[in-house]
């Protein structure tokens, strides 16, 4: 394939225009986690109504990889049960977003993980 | 959409006058220079004038130009040809030089110092004396940075290793990367005081693929590559004659630059962004200066997101940031500044060049304060 951008169309979109940012006032979940490799800060925010994942909403301080695929995660997330959010891989966040540029799987690995320590913060509190 | 280009510290276009003057290299006189019949002789005359107008330029005799493939390969042979014949060589070099200076140094095996700088990017020249040891052989201080663009005082250092050659049988050899400093700064190495000093052709309007290296005349240095005899042995190999006569034109058309103009328009930029972004840092010493170059940090907003909304307006810059290199780490030259990690984070780069029009920097400088703030909305910072 040539390359005829070092982002796809679909991250340039999501990047661009992020539907799901912002700080969580009645969060049930707060996961904060910070890139060691880059040094970038995402916190992802989820409303947890008997297991079901009402809202997420994010907010990252890093490159536009890492901005597109938090906003994957949380409209990915949403309508789910935590136990199946838990399952989703950073291959479908990839597929979603049609490619990554390989140095930017790990923007997409840290989504997740923000995901993941927001999911546990929720179980932690019994809320 | 117009495009934009800002990043003429990266590459410069080929100047069309350079272009016109160079072309008759590819498809007709595109013989090898070492041969002797008509077409090489053809080529051959080209080098010598092309060594003729670097000469001219760097004020130094055409036997003291070496023509290379790139900065790179010009520093290379300087840090290396140099150390090659010596024992327990030791080398000073500024923790902002480039990386084809510093990594040489560092895999050349040689003890090394950083001979430091000040939080505006200057070296601190009056370190450089307690630095020196009896086996310095090299110290390397690039003209004017290129992430940064500070100009660094080589006339005060090389005074300083003057006055300590004057003591010694070996000699301390000056080198100096010139790359970003020959478009707008005088290459005199007679007035710089420099033994070698490197400029290449594509960050000067001419084709990529070639670059000089100044040698003066007494200098040894020995060859990294081996081969045939051309530049004398120590760059075997066919010259890329297209390339160094490209070199050479921009050498002639180099006084289309107008350092006046330029330098108004970068202050345009900075007052215009730091009236929209008050919070803004500028990067690097704002007086010793390339006309050219500026360096932000703004907080809350990373230096790759910024870049890539901004190419999506058509306009390209370039950053500092980690999340826009290879190796994941930010700027070494910002982090020697004493930046944080997260200063270096938000840092973008915007170098203007010859074709640069006012109404391109009033777009960027129009562009710029909405991306920042909305990507400060997405950080919450
Ligand atoms: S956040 Fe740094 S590379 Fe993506």
């Amino acid at each position: 394939m040539k390359n005829k951008g070092y982002y796809s169309e679909e991250t340039m979109k999501r990047f661009l225009n992020p539907e799901h940012f912002g700080e969580m006032k009645d969060a049930n979940g707060v996961g904060k986690v910070g890139n060691p490799r880059c040094g970038d800060e995402m916190t992802v925010y989820i409303k947890v109504e008997e297991g079901i994942i009402k809202k997420a909403s994010f907010q990252t301080w890093g490159c536009a990889a890492a901005i597109a695929t938090s906003d994957v995660v949380c409209e990915m997330v949403k309508g789910k049960h935590v136990k199946e959010a838990l399952s989703l891989t950073e291959k479908e966040m990839v597929e979603k977003l049609k490619k990554l540029p390989a140095l930017k799987v790990h923007c997409a690995s840290l989504a997740i993980k923000g995901l993941k320590e927001a999911i546990d913060d929720y179980g932690k509190e019994g809320k | 959409m117009k495009k934009i280009y800002l990043d003429y510290a990266a590459t410069t276009p080929v100047d069309k006058e350079v272009s016109r003057k160079i072309e008759v290299f590819s498809e007709d006189k595109f013989g090898n220079p070492s041969s002797l019949h008509s077409f090489g002789q053809e080529a051959l005359f080209a080098m010598d004038h092309s060594r003729e107008v670097v000469a001219d330029f760097l004020n130094c005799k055409r036997k003291e130009v070496y023509f290379l493939s790139s900065a790179t390969e010009a520093n290379n042979l300087a840090v290396f040809g140099v150390l090659k014949k010596r024992n327990d060589p030791h080398v000073i070099a500024s923790p902002i030089e480039h990386k084809a200076v510093l990594e040489p140094i560092k895999r050349s095996g040689a003890s090394f110092d950083h001979l430091p700088v000040s939080s505006d990017g200057i070296v601190k020249k009056e370190k450089l004396k307690e630095l020196i040891r009896e086996n310095t052989v090299l110290v390397s201080i690039g003209y004017a940075n290129s992430e940064i663009g500070t100009l660094q005082p080589l006339k005060e250092i090389s005074e300083i290793i003057r006055e300590e050659n004057k003591k010694r049988k070996e000699k301390i050899i000056f080198h100096t990367d010139a790359v970003q400093a020959a478009n707008y700064l005088s290459c005199d190495v007679q007035s710089l005081g420099v033994d070698l000093l490197t400029i290449s052709g594509h960050k000067m309007y001419g084709p990529k693929g070639a670059a000089a290296l100044f040698i003066k005349e007494g200098v040894d240095v020995s060859p990294i590559i081996y081969g045939a005899s051309q530049e004398k042995g120590l760059r075997p190999g066919t010259e890329n004659v297209y390339a160094i006569a490209g070199l050479a034109a921009a050498i002639e058309v180099l006084d289309k630059n107008d350092n006046e103009r330029t330098e108004e328009l970068r202050d345009r930029i900075v007052r215009g962004v730091l009236s929209e972004l008050p919070d803004a840092k500028v990067n690097g010493s704002m007086k010793d200066r390339l006309p050219n170059n500026i360096n932000f940090t703004f907080k809350g907003a990373e230096g790759e997101s910024i870049m890539i909304a901004l190419d999506r307006e058509g306009v390209a810059v370039s950053t500092g940031s980690a999340c826009a290199s290879n190796s994941l780490s930010p700027s070494h030259v910002l982090l020697s500044l004493g930046l944080s990690h997260e200063e270096a984070h938000g840092s973008i780069r915007v170098s203007l060049g010859r074709f640069t029009t006012k109404e391109e920097v009033d777009f960027f400088i129009e562009k710029l304060p909405s991306i920042v703030n909305k990507l400060r909305m997405i950080s919450g910072k």
